[in-house]
Protein backbone atom coordinates (compact mmCIF):
# COMPACT_ATOMS: atom_id res chain seq x y z
CA UNK A 1 0.00 0.00 0.00
CA UNK A 2 2.90 2.25 0.00
CA UNK A 3 2.91 3.14 -3.87
CA UNK A 4 0.05 5.39 -5.18
CA UNK A 5 -2.91 4.09 -4.53
CA UNK A 6 -5.39 3.19 -7.41
CA UNK A 7 -8.73 4.48 -5.27
CA UNK A 8 -8.53 6.83 -2.40
CA UNK A 9 -11.75 8.38 -0.25
CA UNK A 10 -10.50 10.92 2.10
CA UNK A 11 -12.81 11.84 4.17
CA UNK A 12 -15.79 10.98 2.46
CA UNK A 13 -19.03 12.00 4.01
CA UNK A 14 -22.36 11.56 3.37
CA UNK A 15 -26.09 11.74 5.14
CA UNK A 16 -29.55 11.49 4.61
CA UNK A 17 -31.46 13.66 7.06
CA UNK A 18 -30.40 11.97 10.27
CA UNK A 19 -29.11 8.60 8.99
CA UNK A 20 -25.25 9.21 8.61
CA UNK A 21 -24.33 6.95 5.51
CA UNK A 22 -20.83 7.61 5.50
CA UNK A 23 -18.70 9.17 8.24
CA UNK A 24 -15.32 10.74 7.45
CA UNK A 25 -14.59 7.33 5.79
CA UNK A 26 -11.20 6.40 4.31
CA UNK A 27 -10.28 4.05 2.08
CA UNK A 28 -7.44 3.11 -0.23
CA UNK A 29 -7.51 0.48 -2.76
CA UNK A 30 -4.41 -0.77 -4.66
CA UNK A 31 -4.27 -2.01 -8.14
CA UNK A 32 -5.36 -5.70 -8.36
CA UNK A 33 -6.57 -6.39 -4.74
CA UNK A 34 -9.42 -8.44 -4.01
CA UNK A 35 -11.68 -6.06 -1.38
CA UNK A 36 -14.61 -7.26 -0.17
CA UNK A 37 -16.83 -4.91 1.56
CA UNK A 38 -19.17 -5.88 4.64
CA UNK A 39 -21.21 -4.85 6.96
CA UNK A 40 -25.16 -5.21 7.92
CA UNK A 41 -27.89 -3.26 5.82
CA UNK A 42 -27.58 0.70 6.54
CA UNK A 43 -24.28 0.49 7.13
CA UNK A 44 -23.23 2.55 4.19
CA UNK A 45 -21.54 -0.10 1.84
CA UNK A 46 -23.73 0.32 -1.00
CA UNK A 47 -23.72 4.24 -0.51
CA UNK A 48 -20.19 4.31 -0.78
CA UNK A 49 -20.06 2.08 -3.86
CA UNK A 50 -22.99 4.91 -5.67
CA UNK A 51 -20.15 7.32 -4.45
CA UNK A 52 -17.58 5.92 -5.86
CA UNK A 53 -19.04 5.36 -8.85
CA UNK A 54 -20.80 9.17 -9.30
CA UNK A 55 -24.18 7.88 -8.41
CA UNK A 56 -24.50 10.19 -5.53
CA UNK A 57 -21.88 13.01 -4.52
CA UNK A 58 -20.58 13.13 -0.74
CA UNK A 59 -21.40 15.57 1.21
CA UNK A 60 -17.67 16.01 2.43
CA UNK A 61 -13.96 14.87 1.55
CA UNK A 62 -12.52 13.49 -2.03
CA UNK A 63 -11.90 10.67 -3.64
CA UNK A 64 -9.88 10.31 -6.06
CA UNK A 65 -8.70 7.50 -9.21
CA UNK A 66 -5.54 7.41 -10.27
CA UNK A 67 -4.69 10.52 -8.42
CA UNK A 68 -7.52 12.37 -10.24
CA UNK A 69 -10.64 13.84 -8.37
CA UNK A 70 -13.38 12.00 -9.40
CA UNK A 71 -15.60 13.45 -6.62
CA UNK A 72 -17.99 15.55 -9.00
CA UNK A 73 -17.97 13.36 -11.92
CA UNK A 74 -20.55 11.87 -13.96
CA UNK A 75 -21.28 7.89 -13.75
CA UNK A 76 -20.26 8.05 -17.34
CA UNK A 77 -16.99 10.14 -16.95
CA UNK A 78 -16.11 7.52 -14.17
CA UNK A 79 -16.86 4.36 -16.26
CA UNK A 80 -14.92 6.51 -19.00
CA UNK A 81 -11.73 6.45 -16.56
CA UNK A 82 -11.82 2.91 -15.90
CA UNK A 83 -14.31 2.22 -12.82
CA UNK A 84 -17.73 -0.39 -13.39
CA UNK A 85 -19.62 -1.70 -11.59
CA UNK A 86 -22.14 -4.33 -11.45
CA UNK A 87 -25.61 -3.76 -9.04
CA UNK A 88 -27.61 -5.78 -6.41
CA UNK A 89 -30.46 -6.19 -8.83
CA UNK A 90 -28.93 -6.63 -12.42
CA UNK A 91 -29.86 -3.57 -14.43
CA UNK A 92 -29.79 -5.06 -17.47
CA UNK A 93 -31.71 -4.62 -21.21
CA UNK A 94 -34.75 -7.08 -20.82
CA UNK A 95 -36.06 -6.79 -24.18
CA UNK A 96 -32.45 -7.36 -26.02
CA UNK A 97 -30.81 -10.82 -25.76
CA UNK A 98 -28.18 -11.67 -24.20
CA UNK A 99 -25.51 -11.52 -26.98
CA UNK A 100 -26.72 -7.97 -28.12
CA UNK A 101 -26.59 -7.10 -23.95
CA UNK A 102 -22.88 -7.23 -24.47
CA UNK A 103 -22.99 -5.42 -27.92
CA UNK A 104 -24.63 -3.05 -26.41
CA UNK A 105 -21.85 -2.65 -24.17
CA UNK A 106 -18.62 -2.85 -26.11
CA UNK A 107 -20.35 -0.06 -28.18
CA UNK A 108 -20.60 1.82 -25.18
CA UNK A 109 -17.48 0.67 -24.55
CA UNK A 110 -15.90 2.46 -28.33
CA UNK A 111 -17.40 5.45 -26.90
CA UNK A 112 -17.59 6.93 -30.29
CA UNK A 113 -20.53 5.57 -31.60
CA UNK A 114 -21.26 4.86 -35.08
CA UNK A 115 -24.00 5.70 -37.38
CA UNK A 116 -23.55 3.55 -39.68
CA UNK A 117 -21.05 0.87 -38.54
CA UNK A 118 -22.76 -2.46 -38.01
CA UNK A 119 -23.55 -3.44 -34.08
CA UNK A 120 -23.13 -6.93 -34.81
CA UNK A 121 -20.19 -7.10 -36.65
CA UNK A 122 -17.73 -10.09 -36.62
CA UNK A 123 -15.11 -8.48 -33.69
CA UNK A 124 -17.68 -7.16 -31.74
CA UNK A 125 -19.51 -10.78 -31.75
CA UNK A 126 -16.13 -12.63 -31.27
CA UNK A 127 -14.93 -10.30 -28.22
CA UNK A 128 -18.47 -10.38 -26.53
CA UNK A 129 -19.27 -14.19 -27.15
CA UNK A 130 -15.39 -14.45 -25.50
CA UNK A 131 -16.60 -13.14 -22.23
CA UNK A 132 -19.43 -14.88 -22.63
CA UNK A 133 -17.80 -18.28 -22.46
CA UNK A 134 -15.57 -17.05 -19.72
CA UNK A 135 -18.49 -16.47 -17.47
CA UNK A 136 -20.29 -19.52 -18.80
CA UNK A 137 -23.13 -17.80 -20.52
CA UNK A 138 -22.82 -18.56 -23.65
CA UNK A 139 -25.46 -21.46 -23.94
CA UNK A 140 -28.04 -18.25 -23.40
CA UNK A 141 -26.72 -16.12 -25.98
CA UNK A 142 -29.82 -15.91 -28.10
CA UNK A 143 -32.20 -15.64 -24.85
CA UNK A 144 -33.87 -12.80 -24.26
CA UNK A 145 -32.97 -11.90 -20.68
CA UNK A 146 -36.67 -11.10 -19.54
CA UNK A 147 -36.66 -14.89 -20.00
CA UNK A 148 -33.62 -15.69 -18.21
CA UNK A 149 -32.83 -17.06 -14.20
CA UNK A 150 -31.81 -14.71 -11.85
CA UNK A 151 -28.06 -16.28 -11.02
CA UNK A 152 -27.54 -16.10 -14.99
CA UNK A 153 -28.68 -12.38 -14.52
CA UNK A 154 -26.04 -11.59 -11.93
CA UNK A 155 -23.25 -13.10 -14.13
CA UNK A 156 -24.30 -11.08 -17.54
CA UNK A 157 -24.61 -7.35 -15.43
CA UNK A 158 -20.85 -8.17 -14.79
CA UNK A 159 -19.92 -9.52 -17.70
CA UNK A 160 -21.27 -6.60 -18.72
CA UNK A 161 -19.42 -4.33 -16.40
CA UNK A 162 -16.15 -6.25 -17.61
CA UNK A 163 -16.87 -5.57 -21.41
CA UNK A 164 -15.49 -1.80 -20.49
CA UNK A 165 -11.88 -3.13 -19.40
CA UNK A 166 -12.16 -1.29 -15.91
CA UNK A 167 -9.16 -1.05 -13.93
CA UNK A 168 -11.40 -0.97 -10.85
CA UNK A 169 -14.90 -2.98 -10.81
CA UNK A 170 -17.06 -2.68 -7.87
CA UNK A 171 -19.77 -5.58 -7.44
CA UNK A 172 -22.72 -4.70 -5.09
CA UNK A 173 -23.75 -8.11 -3.68
CA UNK A 174 -22.81 -10.54 -6.54
CA UNK A 175 -24.48 -13.42 -4.92
CA UNK A 176 -27.84 -11.91 -3.18
CA UNK A 177 -30.97 -13.44 -4.84
CA UNK A 178 -28.75 -16.73 -5.28
CA UNK A 179 -29.52 -20.14 -3.22
CA UNK A 180 -26.93 -21.11 -1.04
CA UNK A 181 -25.99 -23.97 -2.86
CA UNK A 182 -24.90 -21.82 -6.18
CA UNK A 183 -23.24 -19.25 -4.41
CA UNK A 184 -20.00 -20.65 -4.31
CA UNK A 185 -19.98 -22.26 -8.08
CA UNK A 186 -21.01 -18.79 -8.73
CA UNK A 187 -18.32 -17.01 -7.38
CA UNK A 188 -15.93 -19.92 -8.53
CA UNK A 189 -17.11 -18.73 -12.22
CA UNK A 190 -17.23 -15.06 -11.80
CA UNK A 191 -13.50 -15.20 -10.05
CA UNK A 192 -11.97 -17.58 -12.56
CA UNK A 193 -13.69 -15.25 -15.48
CA UNK A 194 -11.93 -12.33 -13.60
CA UNK A 195 -8.49 -14.44 -13.67
CA UNK A 196 -6.86 -13.28 -16.44
CA UNK A 197 -7.58 -9.44 -15.47
CA UNK A 198 -5.09 -9.38 -12.45
CA UNK A 199 -4.44 -5.85 -12.53
CA UNK A 200 -8.43 -5.40 -12.18
CA UNK A 201 -9.16 -4.25 -8.63
CA UNK A 202 -12.02 -5.72 -7.52
CA UNK A 203 -14.17 -4.24 -4.69
CA UNK A 204 -17.17 -7.03 -3.47
CA UNK A 205 -20.18 -6.28 -1.53
CA UNK A 206 -21.23 -9.29 0.25
CA UNK A 207 -23.04 -10.58 3.00
CA UNK A 208 -22.09 -14.45 3.28
CA UNK A 209 -18.79 -14.20 5.62
CA UNK A 210 -17.72 -17.98 3.78
CA UNK A 211 -17.30 -16.34 0.58
CA UNK A 212 -15.71 -13.35 2.11
CA UNK A 213 -13.22 -15.66 4.04
CA UNK A 214 -12.49 -17.42 0.61
CA UNK A 215 -12.33 -14.82 -1.94
CA UNK A 216 -11.34 -11.56 -0.22
CA UNK A 217 -7.61 -10.54 0.58
CA UNK A 218 -8.94 -7.61 2.29
CA UNK A 219 -12.08 -6.57 3.92
CA UNK A 220 -13.79 -3.87 5.41
CA UNK A 221 -16.23 -3.47 7.56
CA UNK A 222 -19.00 -0.79 7.66
CA UNK A 223 -20.96 -0.05 10.82
CA UNK A 224 -23.34 2.91 10.87
CA UNK A 225 -21.25 4.56 7.65
CA UNK A 226 -18.13 4.24 9.71
CA UNK A 227 -15.10 1.41 9.04
CA UNK A 228 -14.95 -0.63 12.41
CA UNK A 229 -12.44 -2.98 10.59
CA UNK A 230 -9.79 -3.19 7.80
CA UNK A 231 -7.62 -6.11 7.42
CA UNK A 232 -7.02 -9.60 6.41
CA UNK A 233 -9.89 -11.58 6.39
CA UNK A 234 -8.81 -13.59 9.18
CA UNK A 235 -8.17 -10.84 11.36
CA UNK A 236 -10.98 -8.78 10.66
CA UNK A 237 -13.55 -10.90 10.84
CA UNK A 238 -12.36 -12.16 13.90
CA UNK A 239 -12.05 -8.49 15.32
CA UNK A 240 -14.76 -8.05 18.39
CA UNK A 241 -17.05 -5.27 16.18
CA UNK A 242 -16.99 -6.98 13.42
CA UNK A 243 -18.64 -9.99 15.63
CA UNK A 244 -20.87 -7.79 17.53
CA UNK A 245 -22.02 -5.25 14.79
CA UNK A 246 -21.79 -7.74 11.40
CA UNK A 247 -21.88 -11.35 12.15
CA UNK A 248 -23.78 -10.64 15.07
CA UNK A 249 -21.76 -13.72 16.86
CA UNK A 250 -21.29 -11.73 20.10
CA UNK A 251 -24.59 -10.89 20.49
CA UNK A 252 -25.58 -14.35 20.32
CA UNK A 253 -22.88 -15.56 22.77
CA UNK B 1 -25.45 -5.54 -50.11
CA UNK B 2 -28.60 -7.44 -49.77
CA UNK B 3 -30.30 -4.20 -48.57
CA UNK B 4 -29.10 -2.57 -51.35
CA UNK B 5 -30.47 -5.09 -53.91
CA UNK B 6 -33.91 -4.89 -51.88
CA UNK B 7 -34.31 -1.20 -52.22
CA UNK B 8 -33.18 -1.10 -56.30
CA UNK B 9 -35.96 -4.01 -56.54
CA UNK B 10 -38.32 -2.10 -54.58
CA UNK B 11 -38.08 0.79 -56.44
CA UNK B 12 -38.17 -0.66 -59.69
CA UNK B 13 -41.52 -2.50 -58.77
CA UNK B 14 -43.10 0.78 -57.55
CA UNK B 15 -41.93 2.48 -60.78
CA UNK B 16 -43.42 0.10 -63.15
CA UNK B 17 -46.52 -0.30 -60.93
CA UNK B 18 -46.69 3.56 -61.01
CA UNK B 19 -46.49 3.69 -64.12
CA UNK B 20 -49.26 1.35 -65.09
CA UNK B 21 -51.93 2.81 -61.74
CA UNK B 22 -54.28 5.31 -62.06
CA UNK B 23 -53.39 9.32 -61.38
CA UNK B 24 -55.36 9.20 -57.95
CA UNK B 25 -53.45 6.42 -56.79
CA UNK B 26 -49.97 7.49 -57.50
CA UNK B 27 -50.98 10.60 -55.95
CA UNK B 28 -52.41 8.83 -53.00
CA UNK B 29 -48.95 6.38 -52.83
CA UNK B 30 -46.82 10.56 -53.18
CA UNK B 31 -48.92 11.50 -50.03
CA UNK B 32 -47.99 8.47 -48.20
CA UNK B 33 -44.63 7.90 -48.82
CA UNK B 34 -43.76 11.77 -47.97
CA UNK B 35 -45.75 11.47 -45.01
CA UNK B 36 -44.37 8.21 -44.29
CA UNK B 37 -41.03 9.79 -44.45
CA UNK B 38 -41.88 11.79 -40.82
CA UNK B 39 -43.22 9.33 -38.66
CA UNK B 40 -40.06 7.30 -40.00
CA UNK B 41 -38.33 10.08 -37.64
CA UNK B 42 -40.92 9.09 -35.14
CA UNK B 43 -39.78 5.93 -35.22
CA UNK B 44 -36.31 6.83 -34.82
CA UNK B 45 -37.30 8.40 -31.79
CA UNK B 46 -39.96 5.43 -30.80
CA UNK B 47 -36.94 3.84 -30.41
CA UNK B 48 -34.99 5.19 -27.97
CA UNK B 49 -38.19 5.35 -25.36
CA UNK B 50 -39.88 8.77 -26.99
CA UNK B 51 -42.59 9.96 -29.25
CA UNK B 52 -42.94 13.82 -29.73
CA UNK B 53 -46.51 15.22 -30.86
CA UNK B 54 -44.66 17.86 -32.60
CA UNK B 55 -43.36 16.37 -35.77
CA UNK B 56 -45.80 18.89 -37.41
CA UNK B 57 -42.90 21.38 -36.54
CA UNK B 58 -40.17 20.20 -38.97
CA UNK B 59 -42.52 19.12 -41.85
CA UNK B 60 -44.12 22.55 -41.90
CA UNK B 61 -40.74 23.91 -42.07
CA UNK B 62 -39.20 21.46 -44.83
CA UNK B 63 -42.21 22.76 -46.78
CA UNK B 64 -42.02 26.30 -46.14
CA UNK B 65 -38.45 26.21 -46.64
CA UNK B 66 -39.02 24.52 -50.04
CA UNK B 67 -41.85 26.40 -50.99
CA UNK B 68 -40.27 30.05 -50.36
CA UNK B 69 -36.89 28.65 -52.00
CA UNK B 70 -39.28 28.28 -54.93
CA UNK B 71 -40.91 31.43 -55.23
CA UNK B 72 -38.69 33.73 -53.66
CA UNK B 73 -35.37 32.60 -54.72
CA UNK B 74 -36.60 30.94 -58.08
CA UNK B 75 -34.65 27.90 -57.11
CA UNK B 76 -36.99 24.89 -58.93
CA UNK B 77 -35.21 21.79 -58.57
CA UNK B 78 -37.42 19.64 -56.83
CA UNK B 79 -34.68 17.39 -55.67
CA UNK B 80 -32.34 20.53 -54.37
CA UNK B 81 -35.42 21.75 -52.58
CA UNK B 82 -35.62 18.48 -50.90
CA UNK B 83 -32.44 18.14 -49.42
CA UNK B 84 -32.68 21.98 -48.59
CA UNK B 85 -36.39 21.14 -46.40
CA UNK B 86 -34.45 18.57 -44.79
CA UNK B 87 -31.64 20.32 -44.16
CA UNK B 88 -33.67 23.61 -42.46
CA UNK B 89 -35.64 21.82 -40.59
CA UNK B 90 -32.28 19.60 -38.78
CA UNK B 91 -30.64 23.67 -38.45
CA UNK B 92 -34.43 24.93 -36.74
CA UNK B 93 -34.14 21.67 -34.58
CA UNK B 94 -30.94 22.02 -33.54
CA UNK B 95 -31.43 24.29 -31.23
CA UNK B 96 -33.76 22.55 -29.31
CA UNK B 97 -32.05 19.72 -29.49
CA UNK B 98 -29.80 19.45 -26.16
CA UNK B 99 -33.25 20.89 -24.43
CA UNK B 100 -35.35 17.62 -24.92
CA UNK B 101 -32.72 15.38 -24.47
CA UNK B 102 -33.64 16.00 -20.86
CA UNK B 103 -36.74 15.46 -20.79
CA UNK B 104 -39.11 11.73 -21.27
CA UNK B 105 -42.36 10.83 -21.73
CA UNK B 106 -45.22 13.05 -21.38
CA UNK B 107 -42.56 15.68 -20.74
CA UNK B 108 -40.77 15.28 -24.11
CA UNK B 109 -44.06 14.85 -25.73
CA UNK B 110 -45.46 18.59 -24.90
CA UNK B 111 -42.58 20.20 -25.04
CA UNK B 112 -41.81 19.31 -28.89
CA UNK B 113 -45.84 19.78 -29.64
CA UNK B 114 -45.63 23.33 -27.89
CA UNK B 115 -42.61 24.06 -30.16
CA UNK B 116 -45.08 23.01 -32.90
CA UNK B 117 -47.85 25.04 -32.42
CA UNK B 118 -45.53 28.14 -31.49
CA UNK B 119 -44.65 27.44 -35.54
CA UNK B 120 -47.93 27.14 -36.21
CA UNK B 121 -49.12 30.57 -34.18
CA UNK B 122 -46.17 32.52 -36.10
CA UNK B 123 -47.40 30.98 -39.29
CA UNK B 124 -50.99 32.28 -38.86
CA UNK B 125 -49.62 35.53 -38.24
CA UNK B 126 -47.20 36.53 -40.40
CA UNK B 127 -49.12 37.64 -44.09
CA UNK B 128 -45.72 37.28 -45.67
CA UNK B 129 -46.32 33.63 -45.77
CA UNK B 130 -49.66 33.87 -46.63
CA UNK B 131 -50.93 33.80 -42.91
CA UNK B 132 -53.65 31.09 -42.39
CA UNK B 133 -54.74 30.62 -45.98
CA UNK B 134 -50.34 29.88 -47.02
CA UNK B 135 -49.84 30.09 -51.01
CA UNK B 136 -49.61 27.86 -53.71
CA UNK B 137 -46.50 26.56 -54.94
CA UNK B 138 -45.49 25.99 -58.82
CA UNK B 139 -44.32 22.95 -60.92
CA UNK B 140 -40.54 22.28 -60.06
CA UNK B 141 -37.90 20.92 -62.18
CA UNK B 142 -36.06 18.13 -61.51
CA UNK B 143 -31.50 18.29 -62.70
CA UNK B 144 -32.43 20.73 -65.32
CA UNK B 145 -35.62 19.30 -66.59
CA UNK B 146 -38.49 21.22 -66.77
CA UNK B 147 -41.59 18.87 -66.09
CA UNK B 148 -44.40 18.19 -68.90
CA UNK B 149 -48.08 18.46 -67.64
CA UNK B 150 -48.52 14.86 -68.66
CA UNK B 151 -45.30 13.38 -66.64
CA UNK B 152 -45.39 16.07 -63.43
CA UNK B 153 -47.17 13.66 -61.12
CA UNK B 154 -45.53 10.48 -62.43
CA UNK B 155 -42.04 12.02 -61.86
CA UNK B 156 -42.75 13.56 -58.15
CA UNK B 157 -43.64 10.11 -57.10
CA UNK B 158 -41.16 8.80 -58.66
CA UNK B 159 -38.94 11.55 -55.97
CA UNK B 160 -40.83 10.75 -53.68
CA UNK B 161 -40.32 7.30 -53.51
CA UNK B 162 -36.66 7.16 -54.31
CA UNK B 163 -36.27 9.54 -51.76
CA UNK B 164 -38.34 7.49 -49.42
CA UNK B 165 -36.83 3.91 -50.48
CA UNK B 166 -33.19 5.90 -50.00
CA UNK B 167 -34.15 7.38 -46.16
CA UNK B 168 -35.27 4.01 -45.43
CA UNK B 169 -32.22 2.10 -46.32
CA UNK B 170 -30.36 4.30 -44.17
CA UNK B 171 -32.92 4.04 -41.67
CA UNK B 172 -31.91 0.22 -41.48
CA UNK B 173 -28.22 0.88 -41.61
CA UNK B 174 -28.96 3.58 -38.30
CA UNK B 175 -30.91 1.25 -36.44
CA UNK B 176 -28.65 -1.82 -37.30
CA UNK B 177 -25.42 0.28 -35.95
CA UNK B 178 -23.70 0.30 -32.21
CA UNK B 179 -25.58 3.76 -32.15
CA UNK B 180 -28.82 2.34 -33.19
CA UNK B 181 -28.40 -0.51 -30.71
CA UNK B 182 -27.35 1.44 -27.53
CA UNK B 183 -30.67 4.02 -28.48
CA UNK B 184 -32.55 0.29 -28.26
CA UNK B 185 -30.76 -0.36 -25.10
CA UNK B 186 -31.55 2.93 -23.35
CA UNK B 187 -35.46 2.46 -24.19
CA UNK B 188 -34.96 -0.41 -21.61
CA UNK B 189 -32.67 0.81 -19.55
CA UNK B 190 -31.05 4.22 -19.35
CA UNK B 191 -29.03 3.93 -16.57
CA UNK B 192 -27.03 0.97 -17.26
CA UNK B 193 -26.08 2.71 -20.92
CA UNK B 194 -24.87 5.20 -18.52
CA UNK B 195 -22.83 3.48 -16.43
CA UNK B 196 -21.21 1.50 -19.37
CA UNK B 197 -20.08 4.80 -20.27
CA UNK B 198 -23.09 5.83 -23.12
CA UNK B 199 -24.39 8.87 -23.27
CA UNK B 200 -28.31 8.80 -23.45
CA UNK B 201 -29.23 12.31 -23.93
CA UNK B 202 -26.22 12.43 -26.80
CA UNK B 203 -28.05 9.63 -28.85
CA UNK B 204 -31.53 11.36 -27.98
CA UNK B 205 -29.99 14.55 -29.31
CA UNK B 206 -29.02 12.64 -32.40
CA UNK B 207 -31.78 11.06 -33.01
CA UNK B 208 -34.12 14.22 -33.06
CA UNK B 209 -32.18 15.81 -35.28
CA UNK B 210 -32.44 12.61 -37.91
CA UNK B 211 -36.18 13.02 -37.10
CA UNK B 212 -36.20 16.57 -38.07
CA UNK B 213 -34.23 15.92 -40.93
CA UNK B 214 -36.65 13.08 -42.30
CA UNK B 215 -39.87 15.14 -41.19
CA UNK B 216 -38.06 18.24 -43.17
CA UNK B 217 -37.73 16.33 -46.99
CA UNK B 218 -41.30 14.67 -45.81
CA UNK B 219 -42.71 18.67 -45.61
CA UNK B 220 -40.97 19.45 -49.03
CA UNK B 221 -41.78 16.36 -50.52
CA UNK B 222 -45.13 16.83 -50.40
CA UNK B 223 -45.35 20.60 -51.12
CA UNK B 224 -44.36 20.23 -54.17
CA UNK B 225 -46.99 17.35 -55.08
CA UNK B 226 -49.57 19.12 -53.51
CA UNK B 227 -49.05 22.87 -54.91
CA UNK B 228 -49.89 24.33 -52.00
CA UNK B 229 -48.56 25.08 -48.33
CA UNK B 230 -50.19 25.98 -45.14
CA UNK B 231 -49.72 26.25 -41.33
CA UNK B 232 -52.29 23.29 -40.70
CA UNK B 233 -48.79 21.75 -41.66
CA UNK B 234 -47.69 22.40 -38.39
CA UNK B 235 -51.06 22.12 -36.12
CA UNK B 236 -51.05 19.60 -33.84
CA UNK B 237 -53.65 17.13 -35.74
CA UNK B 238 -51.22 16.69 -38.52
CA UNK B 239 -48.55 15.60 -35.66
CA UNK B 240 -50.85 13.38 -34.38
CA UNK B 241 -51.57 11.59 -37.53
CA UNK B 242 -47.74 11.04 -37.74
CA UNK B 243 -47.67 9.37 -34.38
CA UNK B 244 -50.99 7.86 -35.52
CA UNK B 245 -49.01 6.09 -38.28
CA UNK B 246 -45.76 5.64 -36.25
CA UNK B 247 -47.79 3.57 -33.78
CA UNK B 248 -49.40 1.70 -36.40
CA UNK B 249 -46.40 0.81 -37.96
CA UNK B 250 -44.61 -0.15 -34.93
CA UNK B 251 -40.43 0.47 -34.14
CA UNK B 252 -39.21 -2.66 -35.65
CA UNK B 253 -39.29 -2.54 -39.38
CA UNK B 254 -38.79 0.62 -41.49
CA UNK B 255 -41.20 -0.64 -44.24
CA UNK B 256 -43.88 -0.85 -42.02
CA UNK B 257 -43.77 2.85 -41.45
CA UNK B 258 -44.52 3.30 -45.25
CA UNK B 259 -47.06 0.61 -45.39
CA UNK B 260 -48.62 2.10 -42.45
CA UNK B 261 -49.20 5.33 -43.97
CA UNK B 262 -49.95 3.91 -47.08
CA UNK B 263 -52.91 2.27 -44.59
CA UNK B 264 -53.80 5.52 -43.32
CA UNK B 265 -54.06 7.57 -46.88
CA UNK B 266 -56.37 4.66 -48.46
CA UNK B 267 -58.15 4.75 -45.22
CA UNK B 268 -58.77 8.25 -45.35
CA UNK B 269 -59.47 8.48 -48.77
CA UNK B 270 -61.95 5.84 -48.76
CA UNK B 271 -63.99 6.73 -45.39
CA UNK B 272 -63.97 10.30 -45.92
CA UNK B 273 -65.52 9.66 -49.64
CA UNK B 274 -68.27 7.32 -48.23
CA UNK B 275 -68.88 8.86 -44.50
CA UNK B 276 -67.53 12.10 -44.98
CA UNK B 277 -68.19 13.54 -41.38
CA UNK B 278 -67.14 10.35 -39.65
CA UNK B 279 -63.98 9.26 -41.26
CA UNK B 280 -62.19 9.73 -38.13
CA UNK B 281 -64.29 7.52 -36.18
CA UNK B 282 -63.60 5.03 -39.09
CA UNK B 283 -59.57 5.71 -38.47
CA UNK B 284 -60.04 5.50 -34.49
CA UNK B 285 -61.81 2.01 -34.93
CA UNK B 286 -59.02 0.89 -37.22
CA UNK B 287 -56.38 2.08 -34.78
CA UNK B 288 -57.86 0.23 -31.66
CA UNK B 289 -58.43 -2.87 -33.75
CA UNK B 290 -54.83 -2.84 -34.58
CA UNK B 291 -53.34 -2.36 -31.04
CA UNK B 292 -55.23 -5.20 -29.97
CA UNK B 293 -54.16 -7.64 -32.42
CA UNK B 294 -51.02 -6.42 -33.35
CA UNK B 295 -49.73 -4.33 -30.10
CA UNK B 296 -45.74 -3.93 -31.68
CA UNK B 297 -47.46 -2.55 -34.60
CA UNK B 298 -47.94 -3.92 -38.36
CA UNK B 299 -44.03 -4.44 -38.82
CA UNK B 300 -44.20 -7.52 -36.41
CA UNK B 301 -46.45 -9.19 -39.36
CA UNK B 302 -43.20 -10.18 -41.05
CA UNK B 303 -40.50 -9.41 -38.15
CA UNK B 304 -39.96 -11.95 -35.33
CA UNK B 305 -40.76 -11.19 -31.76
CA UNK B 306 -36.80 -11.47 -30.69
CA UNK B 307 -35.66 -9.01 -33.62
CA UNK B 308 -34.98 -5.54 -33.07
Amino acid sequence: MSAAPLLEAQSVGKRFGAVVAAAELNVRLAAGERVSLIGSNGAGKTTFVNMITGYLKPDAGHIRFEGRDITSLSPRRIVQLGVARSFQIPQLFGELSVLDNMLVANACHDQHLSLWQGARRGEAIARAEQLLQRFSLADHRARRVVELPGGVRKLLDIAMALTVRPKLLLLDEPTSGVSAEEKFPMMDTIMAALGSERDTTVLFVEHDMDIVARYAQRVIAFYSGRIIADDVPERALAADDVRRYVTGELLQE
Amino acid sequence: MRLVFAALGAFVLLAVAGWLAPKWLTFLVTMAAGNGLVSLGIVALMRGGVVPFGQGMVFAVGGYTAALLFNKAGFTDALGLVLCGGVMATLVAAPFAPLLARYRGIFFAMLTLALSMVVYGALMKLDVLGGSDGFNVGRASLLGWRLPDALTGYVLYLLTVGVAITMALLARVLFDSTRGLVTLAARDNELRVEYLGGSVRRAMAINFLIAAFCGGTGGALVVLSLGHIEPQFSYWTTSGEFVFVAILAGWQSVAAVFVASTVLEVVRSFSSSYFPNTWQLALGLFLLFVIRFLPRGIGSLWVGKGRT
